[in-house]
């Protein structure tokens, strides 16, 4: 399962945000996608998520174009998780993790079958959210609520999952109890991950590889070590800063502004 | 497992509940066969319904009672599905099957013919045209890039409704005080002597679209995720819009070119069902369906019940608003208590 870029070029109307970005992801790889305010991460990942359209390039997914195939097929294989930070839904989270199963459905069927039922309770369990599974979505806090997403997005059963931005809204503990459960997935499940996220130290900690963007260029593709250096964070961020070396990795240490 | 019993307790009232609106609908039948100048016993019923008897009993059996009694509960049961069709597709709960410029465009055609006075037995089918023609063009509109947006639909809608609109009200101040009364009943909406050859216009695609919209409940789940969720769980915005629209669009269609444009049930039926049944349109459509059917057709009795009979589209509203405000007030009561 690689899900690979080429010459990949896309933005809004007639504006272009995403200049020619070449990258592949690794079967099994969590990647990282940092960059400034602006630079372009979350619509590379609209992008790729096909709710934006390439203006020039193409993305391709087992060597199949992602978005001249079937959206329910390529469904199967990739699972999005946009921000979702003011959806109200009112449905419980069993059922919307039942919605989960939609692309392994023909469009006429409304019901789910032995299989289905099954896959959405493994996908509960997996993000520990039996116990509320009869909550209403809205009385979720944020944690509980990312969880819940993240269950949707395990029951549609894809390999590559796709999430922007997905501990923006939460607190330090809830940042690493669900980048945690993300890092399990990816080694039992073998999911090959994207994250978009804005902190730098969470990608380093987390991410195999972090890719850079800069005005919609991406201005570097590799190790955190590698690509976390003075001279590129001053080049992405405008930040001075110095890597450290601790027991959790390479970390980095802002100094100030420049 | 703890879950399943949840699951099951759950289906269990639901198909309570669906008998419990059965067993009323049911009830309002019997009502309704039996009640008006006439009164006939159920004894009296069943010998016409076996066209046996007392031959005026059989004719307004036949001829009168049963035809306006079908014609009320497929309109009803349209208007509600369409209703809540529209509010799921649209995401808003100010959405009513009339939203998208059916109203105005039928209405348009409507005011336009009997204020000419031309084709007057053609007005149903005038009017379903009027409706989807101008459903066709607001979602030309709607259409940017490959996807059709929501904002786009809705304004369209409103913007070309207020032209039409305004060339109805036009026309109508021109056209003498006879001929107004005909086209207001048609702009408030009555089922007053409906018989079988409207049924036979409207019943069919109303029975088809009513089927073909239950298939479309997981879709419209999946819309109320949002675009981006739902374009990511393979859920095609532009085939499930256009298909979802198409349904609403000829059930309420259907239902203007039978009763004329009958307010409140599109609006609120689907409100009360989710109030009472959850956000699932799994349950909210074929409630909604059901609901709508008891609605118009309770109403339509009423508005036959008096000594002058009322246009049903009046009795909808004037009864239904209250009803809906005890219930809005009755929720709120029920969440304050809970917090």
């Amino acid at each position: 399962m690689t899900l690979i870029t080429k010459d990949f070029s896309t933005g809004y109307q007639n504006k272009e945000v995403i200049k020619s970005i070449n990258l592949t992801l690794k079967n099994v790889e969590w990647l990282g996608i940092i960059g400034a305010n602006g630079s372009g991460k979350s619509t590379f990942l609209k992008g790729i998520s096909r709710i934006l359209e390439p203006s020039s390039g193409a993305a391709f997914l087992n060597g199949q174009n992602i978005h001249l195939s079937s959206t329910k097929g390529i469904a199967k294989d990739i699972s999005v998780l946009p921000q979702l930070q003011t959806l109200d839904l009112q449905i419980s989270v069993y059922e919307l993790v039942c919605l989960g199963r939609s692309p392994h459905k023909r469009w006429w069927e409304t019901g789910l079958n032995k299989k289905d039922l099954l896959k959405v309770d493994e996908s509960l369990a997996l993000t520990d959210m039996n116990t509320l599974r009869n909550k209403p979505v809205r009385t979720l806090s944020g944690g509980q609520r990312q969880r819940a997403f993240l269950s949707l997005a395990l029951a549609q059963d894809a390999k590559t999952l796709l999430l922007d931005e997905p501990t923006t809204f939460l607190d330090v503990h809830y940042q690493l109890q669900f980048l945690d459960l993300l890092k399990d997935l990816n080694k039992d499940q073998k999911l090959s991950i994207i994250t978009v996220i804005h902190d730098v130290n969470l990608a380093a900690r987390y991410c195999d590889r972090i890719a850079v963007l800069k005005d919609g260029i991406l201005i570097a593709l590799d190790s955190p070590g590698n690509v976390l250096t003075p001279a590129l964070m001053k080049e992405a961020f405008k930040v001075e800063t110095c890597q450290i070396k601790t027991p959790i990795g390479v970390q980095v240490c802002t100094i100030k502004p420049c | 497992m703890s879950y399943q019993k949840c699951l099951n307790l759950f289906r269990k009232r639901n198909i309570l509940n669906a008998a419990i609106l059965l067993g009323l609908i049911f009830f309002v039948i019997i009502l309704s066969l039996s009640r008006g100048s006439v009164e006939l016993s159920t004894n009296e019923i069943i010998r016409a319904f076996l066209r046996q008897g007392d031959v005026t009993n059989q004719i307004i059996f036949w001829e009168l009672r049963l035809p306006r009694l079908i014609a009320s509960l497929l309109v009803g049961s349209a208007l509600g599905m369409s209703g809540a069709l529209f509010q799921g597709m649209l995401r808003n709960g100010l959405a009513s099957p009339y939203l998208l410029g059916i109203s105005a465009g039928s209405g348009l055609v409507i005011v336009l013919m009997i204020s000419m006075g031309i084709w007057l037995p053609w007005i149903p089918y005038a009017a379903w045209i009027g409706a989807i023609v101008t459903t066709f063009i607001v979602y030309l509109l709607a259409r940017s890039g490959g996807t059709i947006s929501v904002e786009r639909l809705i304004l369209g809608g409103v913007a070309l409704s207020s032209l039409f609109g305004a060339i109805q009200s036009m026309l109508l101040l021109q056209t003498e005080d006879g001929r107004v009364q005909a086209a207001l009943t048609w702009l408030i909406g009555s089922l007053n002597s409906r018989g079988w050859s409207e049924i036979k216009l409207a019943g069919p695609s109303i029975v088809f679209a009513l089927i073909m919209s239950l298939l479309l409940s997981r879709q419209l789940n999946l819309l109320g995720l949002g675009d981006e969720l739902s374009v990511g769980l393979g859920n095609s915005l532009f085939r499930s819009r256009c298909l979802i629209g198409a349904s609403a669009t000829l059930l309420a269609a259907s239902s203007v070119s039978v009763g004329g444009l009958i307010g409140f049930v599109g609006l609120i039926v689907p409100h009360a069902v989710r109030f009472l049944f959850g956000t699932d349109y799994r349950l909210v459509l074929p409630f909604s369906a059901l609901l709508g059917a008891l609605t118009l057709s309770t109403a339509d009795l009423i508005a036959r019940s008096g000594s002058i009979e009322f246009p049903v589209g009046i009795i909808t509203s004037l009864l239904g608003a209250p009803i809906f405000i005890a219930l809005l007030y009755q929720r709120q009561k029920i969440l304050i208590n809970r917090k």
